[in-house]
């Protein structure tokens, strides 16, 4: 399988904010490779680097070292003329759907952002917008409404709509169903594996759900302070996971039954008790 | 992050809500304020007669007659009269509320654009460009302007346009700062990281994104900037800057004032017309943001409820305890609505915790779990509306009490665990200071800190005394929940109500929180009302259930019961909606044709 997305030896380090003071690396030489139409979960707990990965890949962040290639080109370091063309397979759907939409603008303005980015404008734009309201299953009607009047999961079908709106190839997707209710969020990662389905678009899934992890993703990377410390199929790193830290958070994630739940709590600590 | 919740309906939730007046623009919501209409109207016919003056009179402002020296009022084309030296007042005030119309253009026009370009490239640039601007803007503010005004006058061809081209200058620092704080804060919107994935232009997003926010605040205080111009402008020709040959309010004033014991009524033309000017453009400004302000304030999040003075109850007769320690029937809790009526967000609620118990309060957001939790610890805002049959702790009712027996109450037998544990500790202060503050009042300074010492060891932290000196910035999250536990488990509560504790902790640090809880709550012999939406929290930690949506209780029971034999469709469906924990995504990755595929697209 050739690889969409190939991240080498990815290193970061953000910019120091006081004189002569060293900030801590936040990417320590990660490498992750993506094959179209795959999904890829990337899980680890906050501050593990997860999110800065998937930034320095949209070009929100800039790497201080290793690289990034996209079918074969380098986009690491790219001026914003050539992003412009690679967003047309490179997209995203971050975390807060409250706050990633413009809460000025219509969802009509919304959609048609990208587009408007990439020349296609009028009766064209406005056809492409309501037919992806439509694939993302929201009512015509909502174009000319407002992102306040739409709950959590609506709001967040209208940034996927967003991010599928120039068909991309890839898209990152940033904890983009914690934000939700339970019934909503089974709804989200259902209509994102029905898309990918249907379009073949990748995902780099970053969420700290393991539960989301196995019902969205082919493969899993785990994340543990700036370093992938285990790579896998998901059935491999969620079943039997290699690494003390994947152990640890598969114990740690609660499981729905309050006697399965019991036997892992003893588990737990049967795995902290021993390592002490 | 999880979303507050509100009381339904006040929030984007339902989309039914939109109805078409909430979406009409600023413009004709300023136009239904009376307050904006009549300003409005005031300032277009300011407008109309400074565009129409030579139509309106029969002289030229500086025409002198001498027939009409000190003329009255209602003399036949002078209406208003004519001035000590026989002009014209009606043409004269025409003719000042040209100058005064092109001194607000010229000085908010000035101060507007200077301060809000550079304004915009140093808030959406930032680093050095923002450090150069900041400074000489800064410097800017720091000369005093009225001075260099009357010292620039003759260079700048000694007329009133050029002094107010300065003085616009001197407008320019607080639309500089006003527009560079807005844009730093829209700069760190995600929608504009996800226009910036998109490709747009920086120059596309400052134009569509930035320049939208900031566009509200820009106008009021150019409104603003306009009326105090046209201070300057007459108080300047108050004190003689200016030419004799163009009349303005303030040389009118100066006349008029020379003239006070001939003529008294000659001040009070220029002084009507200058206020009335001054008032409109002010009134106006009000209007408008208050116009922009009105439907972001239906989307703005409510902050935690304080503790109130007086949040109305309703005592019902029927007070009665029925056992437990926590016992609670048909509570009721309802809000206002702008029109009038009231929401009710908690319908006829039951609910009970006996001691040593553990009950899960489950529901999606707008489920009112929250605001059942904040009824029972008297924390619900002031305009909540309470009742219920029965609201009792330990037998003591606690519907209808003052403000600072529900403090006394949450400082004892019963405590409180926030979602939010860093929006709940106070940043100026030391983690041991705010600990020690409830204690204060009972024991020695000594006998405090060693008590903290010793809990504080209980809940996990490991160096207790390092971490009093700290301050809630210095600390993780995760240390920030076990101390806001402490706190709350300090005074030995009979019952413990936790709101989300775990919701904005990673998965780790979530098992740690919630074994902590599960072993103070033995080591105490709490009750334990958890209120979460995750049901592994749920099948960890509780003893009994009780789901609610939309208000009302839908089934109660066992936590096993509910997890494998849910009676209601509700509860059904909650739980199915548990991604499953065994079955790993069972389809191969797709299928990509080496051609882009145009399937739906």
């Amino acid at each position: 399988m050739n690889a969409l997305l190939q991240i080498e030896d990815l290193r970061l380090t953000y910019p120091s904010s006081g004189f002569r003071k060293r900030s801590p690396e936040i990417l320590k030489g990660v490498s992750l490779d993506i094959a179209a139409g795959e999904a890829v979960g990337l899980v680890g707990e906050s501050g593990s680097g997860k999110t800065t990965l998937g930034r320095a890949v949209l070009g929100l962040a800039a790497p201080t070292g290793g690289r990034i290639l996209f079918e074969g080109h380098d986009i690491t370091h790219l001026d914003i003329k050539d992003r412009r063309s690679l967003a047309r397979d490179l997209q995203v759907v971050f975390q807060d759907p409250y706050t990633s939409l413009n809460p000025v603008l219509q969802i009509a303005d919304i959609l048609s952002e990208p587009l408007i980015a990439q020349g296609i404008e009028g009766a064209e734009a406005r056809k492409r917008v309501m037919a992806l309201l439509d694939r993302v299953g929201m009512p015509a009607n909502a174009a000319q409404r407002y992102p306040r009047e739409f709950s959590g999961g609506q709001r967040q079908r209208i940034a996927i709509a967003r991010a599928l709106a120039l068909k991309p190839r890839l898209i990152v997707c940033d904890e983009p169903v914690s934000a939700l209710d339970l019934t909503t969020q089974a709804r989200v990662l259902d209509l994102f594996v029905e898309l990918q389905r249907d379009t073949g678009v990748a995902y780099l899934f970053i969420t700290h759900d393991l539960a989301v992890v196995r019902h969205i993703s082919h493969r899993v990377a785990v994340m543990y302070r700036g370093e992938l410390v285990e790579t896998g199929t998901t059935a491999q790193v969620t079943s039997a996971p290699t690494h003390e830290y994947t152990k640890s958070l598969l114990l740690a994630a609660p499981t729905c039954d309050p006697d399965r739940q019991k036997a892992r709590r003893e588990a737990r600590w049967a795995l902290k008790t021993g390592k002490t | 992050m999880s979303v507050p919740e509100l009381p339904g309906g006040l929030t984007g939730n339902e989309p039914e809500q939109a109805s078409p007046k909430h979406r009409a623009g600023a413009l004709s919501r300023l136009l239904h304020n009376p307050l904006g209409l009549i300003s409005l109207i005031v300032l277009v016919i300011l407008i109309l007669l400074a565009l129409f003056t030579p139509l309106l009179t029969h002289h030229s402002p500086i025409y002198a007659s001498l027939n009409h020296v000190n003329a009255p009022v209602g003399t036949p084309d002078w209406p208003l009269g004519g001035d000590q030296y026989g002009r014209d007042i009606w043409s004269r005030v025409l003719t000042s509320i040209q100058v005064s119309l092109i001194s607000a253009v010229i000085g908010a026009s000035v101060g507007i654009v200077v301060g809000a370009v550079f304004g915009l490239i140093a808030g959406y640039v930032g680093r050095h460009t923002d450090a150069i601007a900041s400074w000489v803007f800064n410097l800017l503010m720091t000369f005093p302007a009225l001075v260099l005004v009357m010292l620039l006058y003759p260079v700048m061809g000694s007329t009133y346009q050029g002094m107010m081209l300065i003085f616009g200058l001197f407008l320019a620092p607080g639309i500089f700062r006003l527009v560079r704080n807005l844009v730093q804060a829209v700069r760190n919107e995600l929608y504009v990281d996800a226009a910036r994935v998109s490709g747009l232009s920086n120059w596309r997003i400052l134009s569509r994104h930035v320049l939208y926010v900031v566009r509200g605040p820009i106008v009021i205080s150019g409104v603003f900037l306009a009326s105090s111009a046209i201070g300057v402008q007459a108080g300047l020709a108050f004190l003689g800057f200016g030419s004799t040959q163009t009349p303005s309010f303030g040389s009118m004033t100066n006349d008029a004032f020379a003239n006070i014991y001939t003529a008294p009524l000659q001040i009070v033309w220029p002084a009507l017309f200058l206020a009335l000017l001054n008032a409109s453009l002010i009134l106006l400004g009000n209007a408008y943001r208050d116009a922009l302000a009105a439907p972001q304030s239906k989307a703005r999040k409510p902050a935690v409820p304080d503790e109130q003075a007086e949040t109305e109850t309703v005592a019902t007769p029927a007070n009665k305890t029925q056992g437990g320690l926590l016992s609670v029937r048909n509570l009721r809790v309802s809000y206002p609505m702008p029109d009038g009526g009231r929401k009710l967000v908690v319908s006829g609620l039951s609910l009970d915790v006996s001691a040593g118990e553990i009950v899960g309060l489950v529901g999606e957001s707008g489920s009112g779990k929250t605001q059942t939790a904040f009824s029972i610890l008297g924390l619900l805002p002031k305009e909540a509306q309470i009742s219920a049959d029965c609201l009792s702790l330990a037998g003591d009712p606690l519907i209808g009490k003052g403000a600072g027996l529900m403090r006394k109450l949450r400082q004892g037998v019963m405590s409180y665990v926030p979602q939010e544990p860093m929006a709940n500790l106070d940043p100026a202060f030391t983690i041991g200071s705010q600990l020690k503050e409830s204690l204060r009042k009972t024991v020695s300074r000594r006998e405090a800190h060693y008590m903290i010492v010793s809990l504080l060891e209980r809940v996990g932290i490991p160096d207790p005394e390092a971490m009093m000196k700290q301050y809630p910035h210095q600390i993780s999250g995760g240390m920030a929940q076990r101390v806001l536990i402490a706190a709350a488990v300090m005074s030995r509560p009979k019952l413990l109500i936790a709101d989300e504790p775990t919701t904005a902790l990673d998965v780790t640090l979530q098992a740690e929180i919630l074994d902590l809880l599960r072993e103070l709550q033995g080591e105490l012999g709490m009750g334990v009302l958890l209120v979460t939406h995750n049901f592994g929290v749920v099948a960890d930690l509780c003893d009994r259930v009780v789901v609610m949506k939309e208000g009302e209780l839908i089934e109660e029971g066992p936590v096993r019961e509910i997890f494998h034999h849910p009676a209601m469709d509700y509860t059904k469906e909650l739980v199915s909606a548990i991604l499953d924990e065994e079955t790993v995504r069972p389809d191969p990755p797709a299928v990509v044709s080496s051609s882009r595929q145009e399937g739906f697209w």
